[in-house]
């Protein structure tokens, strides 16, 4: 019995240990749990939603959108933002599903809880809560940075967005720097 | 032991590549839906012919598909589509169905045939 207890007990030492030692260097580390990055919305976790989305555009959390936008997002895909990107009706449900059922207004995560009311609009950069997030931006940092080009690459500056995680202190805009608020 | 996995795991991807079809597979593909023949001189014409206000291939692809190429609206980089530069397309018809349908609606504003879809097969794979 012992034997597999004492090296459990022990690597879970060593898993602990290397968190509070590598933990200090990187302020979004430090706030999770056991070195762990803190999430703000859930990660994407559906291989095909990653595979059939994210191979054109960074694959945004389901929990950016609420339902009803997802909804109407997937049902339009021969006219996505102006490119055609439909998928065959299985991969499509499949993914449907996997949106809506995770979406902004149907996840428990507190950033997600920003981003269940919208305007209407089915681009995340319009929701109401992402332009309060980002009202002190200027033009010139993004939209007319030509290292950047538009709000819709997030994990350009959100440098643990993939992870879920959308904290200011993990910003660098390119050709700027840090974002400090 | 560990070289025996190796070459277990080696065969086991072998084959599903295999399933998913190969470059010559997916033109057999065409013929069957009733492409007569392949030319890679008008594969090289299509590549160009224009469309929907004005969108060719190489808007997104370039002028040369052994290069890469760059999207027209997210400016994200996309690898060469000539079979002898790229690694891993053509091996799955379902994928190069879907692109097809997606890229000659938004090109051209239709579906391309499957004679267009074998020319232009043809051409990426002679380059």
């Amino acid at each position: 019995m012992n034997k597999v207890i004492i090296p459990a007990l022990l690597g879970l030492l060593v898993i602990g240990g290397t968190g509070l030692v590598f933990g200090d260097d990187d302020e979004d580390e430090r706030r999770g749990w056991w070195g762990s990055a803190r999430q703000d919305v859930s990660p994407v976790d559906q291989a095909l939603y990653r595979e059939e989305c994210g191979s054109c555009h960074f694959a945004y959390q389901p929990g950016l959108l609420p339902q009803d936008s997802w909804r109407r997002l997937m049902a339009g895909l021969e006219d996505h933002f102006g490119e055609n990107a439909e998928l065959d009706s299985e991969a499509r449900g499949e993914i449907s599903r996997y949106l809506e059922e995770n979406a902004a207004d149907r996840s428990s995560m507190w950033r997600s809880s920003g981003f269940a009311s919208h305007s209407g609009s089915l681009r995340i950069s319009d929701s109401p809560y992402f332009r309060r997030q980002h009202h002190e931006i200027p033009a010139r940092w993004v939209e007319n940075n030509p290292k950047i080009g538009s709000f819709a690459y997030c994990d350009t500056c959100h440098t643990t967005a993939e992870r879920g995680n959308y904290d200011e202190d993990a910003v660098r805009i390119p050709g700027v720097g840090r974002w400090d608020d | 032991m560990p070289m025996r996995m190796l070459l277990a795991i080696g065969v086991g991807l072998a084959v599903s590549a295999a399933q998913g079809g190969s470059p010559q597979q997916i033109q057999s593909a065409y013929i069957a839906q009733g492409a007569s023949d392949f030319s890679s001189e008008r594969g090289a014409k299509l590549w160009l012919r224009e469309g929907v206000e004005g969108r060719n291939c190489a808007t997104c692809h370039g002028g040369n598909p052994s290069e890469p190429g760059q999207h027209a609206r997210t400016r994200k980089l996309i690898d060469p589509m000539a079979l002898s530069a790229s690694t891993g397309r053509f091996a799955n018809l379902a994928k190069v169905e879907k692109w097809f349908k997606r890229n000659c609606k938004w090109t051209w504003g239709r579906e391309c045939s499957a004679q267009e879809k074998s020319d232009l097969l043809e051409y990426l794979y002679r380059l």
